[in-house]
Order: structure tokens, then sequence, then C-alpha cells
């Protein structure tokens, strides 16, 4: 375990100080001569911080999406109904299903010409011309993070079903007796229930999201302003195989995500014990 | 009319709406991939919203190109469902080699630094893979392992790792430790009690194990993409998918029929073992 994920991480530190470009990779030893350019180069490589603006929009926007979805099966499936089994499997398709695959689905379905949705919204929504929403700016990011809010809201779903499983059933009861209504008895009851949860999920999935590369790589590349930090560690690995600047963005990746996290987490203790 | 009353039935006719609207978004992309690799591509440019293929129009064209090997004009995607097949198993059944044991020790051994070991799983597991991609990059491209299905796989096992070892040790703790005393007594060594106590009662576990370390190393597809890309003989399916949207004009009938190709295996295992997995996955966290 340390040594396949620790001794990684202290080099990709060691790396971000370095000068190494693929070519010269073969004579960069681990000590060699440390450097400040990278984190330079890579600061003020134009649209540094519009890539982490990007990247907090997506991470956000894509937690809460997957924990308000989540949330809303989870109720719905909690009671027993018929065929009850095959709703929740399918529930869970968009998570099991290989990244690559589902990506593609929404690029076609998405698609100007060939897509069904703007097949569909010109028809039957008076949509006056096809919309490409993987290709241009104003729709781009919201659609990725449509995705990722569809993606992942089974994740979501299991904590939260799980969770309200284990909600005794006397409580709900006991609220109905004393003439709680339906809504009522979800804000006072299983909502309080639910709040650690919620809140572990918010923390669990916007580290996943801050991190991912998969989605945005798959659908859009980067482009139409969803360039997001990840994307652009790839960037500078491949297409200008520059290791050490990939090696300072993933740095700068990590400090930023231990910021945030560390805010969270500061603000959610603070609340417990108020 | 009360307010409990409206509300009750409001909310019982909300939720039937609901389910159906979920199966809708969850079933309709994957029927919409199914209905447009089995149909050709100049319907689909006529009429691109329709959901139903008339039998007449059935064309299983799309597949026979995407199998068919390189040499003969198709995509070669044979030798990709090799390729992920040969990796997935691989990386399973290393995991498993591994983790079985590493797990039982977490689970049952007094060691320094025992209560540790959860914080350091979920940091790992939490880490962004990004960044350990690219020391894995250059190690890789020093040992020459890069392009090799070999180095993925190893990858695939430090991906794979530290959830299956959380996932079996929160299951074996559940195992009481009176019933391996009691074996004990009866004269069983350790391994003896391992091998005919402890692991037939975690067999279910171990299973739903293997089954999500499977779907990790089978859907993977960032270190397939740093590591293999230049070796198109060792491409997995992933990401010999990915490449073909890149290539010469690939009609989109095409794509999709890889597409369904990728996530068949992944649907039928999914379908066959719903329950195990869902309890498994709830009971250890996972990586997303």
């Amino acid at each position: 375990m340390v040594a396949v994920i620790g001794i990684p991480i202290v080099w990709t530190v060691v790396l971000a100080f370095q000068r190494v470009r693929l070519a010269t990779l073969r004579k960069t030893g681990l000590v060699g001569e440390f450097t400040m350019s990278n984190f330079d180069r890579v600061l003020h490589t134009p649209g540094f911080a519009d890539t982490l603006w990007t990247t907090l929009l997506y991470s956000i926007g894509g937690t809460f999406g997957s924990i308000v979805i989540g949330l809303v099966a989870a109720l719905v499936v909690r009671r027993p109904f018929p065929g009850r089994t095959l709703v929740r499997a399918s529930m869970l398709l968009p998570y099991v299903a290989p990244v690559v695959a589902v990506a593609f689905v929404w690029q076609v379905m998405l698609d100007p010409q060939l897509g069904i949705v703007n097949d569909w919204g010109r028809r039957f929504l008076g949509w006056d011309s096809p919309i490409p929403f993987l290709s241009q700016d104003s729709t781009a990011l919201w659609t990725v993070i449509a995705f990722e809010a569809w993606r992942y809201f089974p994740f979501a779903f299991l904590f939260l079903l799980a969770r309200l499983q284990a909600v005794p059933g006397e409580l709900e009861e006991a609220a109905r007796v004393d003439g709680a209504t339906p809504t009522q008895r979800f804000r006072h009851i299983l909502l309080p229930q639910l709040l650690p949860v919620i809140a572990l999920l918010g923390v669990l999935r916007f580290i996943m999201t801050f991190n991912k590369f998969d989605d945005v790589y798959l659908l859009t590349g980067g482009s139409a302003g969803t360039e997001v930090v990840s994307v652009r560690v790839y960037q500078f690995l491949t297409a200008r195989t520059d290791i050490g600047a990939a090696a300072a963005q993933a740095v700068v990746l990590a400090v930023v995500l231990i910021v945030f996290v560390a805010i969270y987490l500061r603000f959610f203790t603070a609340r417990k014990e108020a | 009319m009360d307010r409990d009353l409206i509300e009750t039935v409001t909310l019982r006719w909300l939720r039937r709406l609901v389910i159906a609207s979920f199966l809708v978004i969850t079933l309709l992309p994957f029927y919409y991939m199914l209905v447009l690799s089995v149909r050709p591509i100049e319907r689909l440019l006529l009429d691109p919203g329709s959901l139903i293929v008339p039998f007449g129009e059935l064309t299983v064209s799309a597949y026979t190109e995407v199998l068919r090997s390189a040499e003969n004009g198709g995509q070669g995607f044979l030798i990709f469902i090799r390729n992920s097949g040969i990796v997935a198993v691989a990386a399973t059944l290393l995991t498993l080699v591994v983790s079985i044991p590493g797990a039982y020790a977490v689970s049952r051994l007094r060691f320094f630094g025992r209560r540790q070991v959860n914080v350091l799983f979920l940091a790992v597991y939490l880490f962004p893979s990004i960044v350990i991609a690219i020391p894995l990059f250059v190690v890789f491209t020093r040992a020459g392992l890069r392009g090799s299905l070999f180095g993925l796989v190893l990858v695939y096992i430090s991906q794979t790792l530290p959830v299956s070892v959380y996932m079996l040790k929160n299951y074996f703790e559940t195992i009481p430790i009176s019933l391996e005393e009691s074996a004990a007594i009866d004269g069983a060594g350790r391994l003896g009690i391992i091998l005919r106590v402890s692991l037939p009662l975690a067999a279910p576990s171990i299973m739903a194990v293997a089954l999500y370390d499977f779907m990790i190393a089978w859907n993977e597809f960032l270190f397939a993409l740093l590591f293999l890309v230049d070796k198109p003989n060792r491409w997995t399916v992933s990401l010999g998918l990915s490449l073909l949207s890149d290539g010469v004009e690939v009609p989109k009938t095409v794509l999709m029929a890889g597409s369904v190709i990728l996530t068949l295996p992944i649907v039928i295992l999914f379908f066959a073992s719903e329950r195990l997995l869902t309890e498994g996955l709830t009971s250890g966290a996972e990586k997303g």
C-alpha cells in the first residue's frame, strides 16, 4: 500500500520542483536541482484561474446535483412496491456502466444533427435550431454537471437508502399519530436523521468530483469552458510532455483540495457543536 | 379535506410519477445505445428521433465492423475484448490473493498502527488518481513497463486493493471470534481455521468484492489511456472505443455498437449479482 500509493505521492511533489521533460526523463535523478520554475509556469499559463474556477463550479454542481437526485430516489423507493428490486437495480446502472460508453451515449443523444434530444426538442418543445450542448460555452459546463449528477446519484442513493431503512418505524408512527403531515414528518423526523450522511456524502462526492478526469475529458475534451484541473494536468503530461509542470499542476490540485476539505470539515464540526 | 389527506394523496401520485421518470432517465440512454447500434446509419440520418426499430431495418453490420480485425478493415474489438478480459481477471485474482490475507490480518491480529489503518485507507482511496498517475508514468517509462498489460494490471491492483481490503475487513469483523476459538479448541491450526471457518463464511462478500474489482478494472480508462495509447494491439475496450471517435469519420452506429460491447458484460454481471453487490457496496466505501 505504502509502496504503490505513498511513494508516487512524494515523487509527484519532488517532480513538481524539478525541470523534467519526457525527453530528459532518463537523466533526471530523484535528487536533482530543485527549481520553482514549474510553479511559475503553471501559475502564469493563461487560463489557470479559469480552470480552478471551472473545477470548483463543476465539483459543487455535481456534488449538489447527485445528492439531491439521490435523496429523491431514496425517498421514492423506500417502501416496498411491485417491481421495487428492478427499479432499484436500474437506478444503479448509470454508476456501474463503463464511463466511456455512457459518455458516448450522452454525446450522441445531445448531438445537434443526429441526437434524439435535439430532434425531440425541435419537434415537441418548439426549439428553433438545434442546441450544440457540448460545444458552446453557455451550455457545456452545465451539461457536464448534469452528466456528473446523473452518473453519480446512485452513489448518494445507496448511502441514503441504507440510512433511511435504519430509521426506526415507531418514530414516524408517533409523529403521524401526533398529526404530522408527510412533509412535516420528512422535515422534522427524516431529514435530521439523514443530515450526517448528507454531510459525509458532501465531502466524499466533492473530493471525487474535484479529481475527476474521465468524464470531462470524454465529453468535451476540456473545450468550451469545461477545462478542469485534472484535464489540464493531462494536457501538460501528454500534449506538452512537460512532466515537471504536470506534477506542479497536480500539487496545486491537491493543495486546493485539502484547503477546501479543511474548511468544510471545520464548518461542519463547528455546526455540530453549536 | 385536511392538509394531511391532500399531502398523502398528492405524494402518492407524485411518487409514482417520480419512479417512472427515474426509470426513463436511467434506462433510456442504454436502450437508445442498443437501438442505434442495430439501425442502419442512413435511416438514423433521416429519422433521428425514433426509438423503435422496424423489424426489417434490423442490422448487425455495425457489430461486424466493430469486431472484424483491423487487417480486414474492421476495428479489431475482439483483441480489445481479450485484452480487457485478461487485465480485469488478472487484476481481480491478484487483488483477492493479496487482500484476503491482508483484510484478515487487519481484522484479527493486533499490531502497531492498527487503528490508523482505516484513515490510511480512506486517504488512499480519495487521493486523486491523476496525481498518482504522473510518477507511475515516469517509473513505468523507465522500467519499460509502459505499454505492457502487466504494468496496467499492477496499477489496477493499486486502485482496487484499498477498497477490497476495507470491505473484506468489515466483513471479517462480523464473524464472531468465538467461532474461530471453538475450531481452535477442536485442534485446528490458524491456517485451518482461516480455510475451513472464516473463508467459507466470507464467501458471499468475497464474491461481491471480486465482482466489484472486475468492474473497476474493466471500466477503467485514464491509466489505459496514459500507458497503452501507442500500442494499438494492447488497447482495452474502453481505450479502443474512446479512440474510435477520434479516427476517420466513424459512423455513430458503429460507436454505439462498440459501447454496447463494452457495457454488456458489466450489465450482465450486475443484474446477475445485484443483491450481493448492493449489500456489499454499502458495507464498504467505494470509488467513483
